[in-house]
């Protein structure tokens, strides 16, 4: 290897498997000395495509476990949200924009692809900025972004409000569904509800997420080893990233300490992105948010502050949004799935009646869900 | 969703606050608008949904990339000296 970076090094170099193979053996030999199990929870739904796609949980010893956590934004998607794209897009003179991943996610009354079958417009784009071109080439028609995702997308959100204001486009509006990473990691280890008692949860460490903290920086996670005793690795999303953060977190545990740490260091810093971070304080304010599976989870999402209601689909269109709660399928064990205390095999309807074509609950929704990610990769499991 | 992708940025238009990054071969327009740090042509940068989010640290990246030869490299030469002690310890030798 040269002393100079290349963009394949970038691919490459961290998807090696001589590699992969090396922190193997390193994890193997270290695991040796825990003397009990070590249940670690990938936050980030992308880890859990990396894992499962890689096969990872086959290179580990028995004693190494993984939980799957609830970050995909499009798995915590509540129905009742997705009910409110399906009715937006229908409303008149409506473009509905979104990203990719939302177009196949079941609502109660159907997705954003059936609404599109029945004459809505809605368009998905590959940035949140196609939204004005969109919009100036469509002078009488209201567009209408319906916004997804943790930090990692909260921003470019925030960048096409401030598009939006400063060349004074008068028919872009928003549908905020952003949503925060501490919150529910805190909801899965300390919180108590009819269904489940979290205090039980098996979650021993924490793999942080890594797009969210390019953003939000490492500090986020800093009350997990201080006050809930969890240390937390924030990894990066190549299976080498992924081998070596576990690698890390299981050194934690034979030298007996708990802490924060970074293994994706090319991108994430202890601060993270100020300037990302900003922009979100200024346009958005904390909000209860209803999640998927797990319920209500106080200051966990995030909507427009309420000097920019003018902006605010939810405003604008309240006499048509659904304010009712939908519950989720009882056969669905999701809930259960994403505080770690099942896995998907263990549901009834896993692979007969919800399959990623005919999703029934949300860790089926999207390729990162915990659920989906078993059914295309579970052969790979030991 | 969140699989963002490496890129290098090939050209930069400073009035727009955008720039083009090449993908792997694919060239594509990215907006600059989250970046917090100084980027010139031949950085590198993370790309996700049509934003560079982040530059990605080139020493750090090259240091991983050292430290996985490193182990590597131990472990083939423990595995050859495995072999020649295994080969010293033959009856048949």
């Amino acid at each position: 290897m040269n002393d100079e970076l290349e963009l394949k090094d970038l691919y490459d170099g961290f998807r090696d498997a001589d590699t992969i193979k090396a922190f193997a053996k390193i994890i193997e030999e270290d695991a040796k000395k825990l003397g009990k199990t070590i249940n670690i929870m990938e936050v980030c739904g992308g880890h859990t495509h990396t894992i499962m796609k890689y096969g990872i949980p086959q290179l580990l010893p028995d004693n190494i476990n993984f939980i799957h956590g609830p970050g995909c934004p499009v798995c915590i998607m509540p129905k009742e949200r997705i009910d409110s794209a399906y009715i937006l897009s229908l409303q008149e003179d409506v473009i509905l924009v979104t990203l990719g991943d939302m177009i196949k996610v079941p609502g109660s009354k159907g997705s954003l692809q059936d609404a599109r079958a029945k004459g809505a417009d809605v368009r998905f784009v590959y940035s949140p900025l196609d939204c004005i071109k969109i919009a100036k080439e469509n002078p009488s028609k209201k567009v209408i972004f319906f916004a997804i995702g943790f930090e990692t997308t909260t921003p470019m959100t925030c960048s096409l409000l401030e598009a939006v204001v400063k060349q004074e486009i008068n028919n872009v509006y928003f549908h905020i569904n952003h949503v925060t990473v501490p919150e529910v990691m805190k909801e899965l280890i300390d919180s108590r509800d009819e269904h489940v008692d979290s205090y039980n949860n098996r979650i021993d460490a924490f793999l942080g997420p890594s797009h969210v903290s390019v953003i939000s920086g490492s500090k986020i996670y800093e009350q997990f080893p201080e006050h809930y005793k969890r240390p937390v690795v924030v990894a990066g999303f190549e299976p080498v990233d992924v081998m070596q953060a576990i690698s890390m977190l299981v050194k934690q545990f034979i030298e007996n300490r708990c802490e924060l740490e970074i293994e994706y260091k090319r991108l994430v810093s202890y601060d993270g992105n100020k300037r990302a971070q900003e922009m979100m304080d200024k346009y958005f304010k904390k909000v209860m948010f209803k999640w998927r599976g797990l319920g209500n989870i106080p200051t966990s999402g995030l909507e427009l502050k309420d000097e920019y209601n003018k902006y605010n689909a939810k405003e604008i269109y309240k006499d048509v949004l659904p304010i009712e709660e939908i519950e989720d399928h009882k056969l669905c064990i999701c809930g259960d799935i994403l505080r770690g205390i099942a896995n998907p095999p263990d549901c009834t309807v896993f692979g007969t009646a919800c399959k990623p074509t005919k999703p029934i609950g949300s860790c089926m929704v999207s390729s990162e869900g915990a659920c989906a990610a078993y059914y295309k990769y579970g052969n790979l499991l030991k | 969703m969140c699989l963002s992708i490496p890129s290098k940025i090939k050209s930069i238009d400073s009035e727009m606050n955008t720039c083009i990054v090449d993908t792997m071969g694919v060239e594509r327009g990215a907006s600059l608008d989250l970046i917090d740090q100084d980027v010139v042509v031949g950085d590198y940068v993370l790309l996700h949904i049509g934003f560079a989010m982040n530059k990605i640290d080139e020493e750090d990246a090259m240091e991983s990339l050292k430290v996985y030869r490193e182990i590597i490299d131990k472990m083939e030469e423990e595995d050859r000296l495995a072999a020649i002690a295994e080969s010293e310890n033959c009856p048949n030798r």
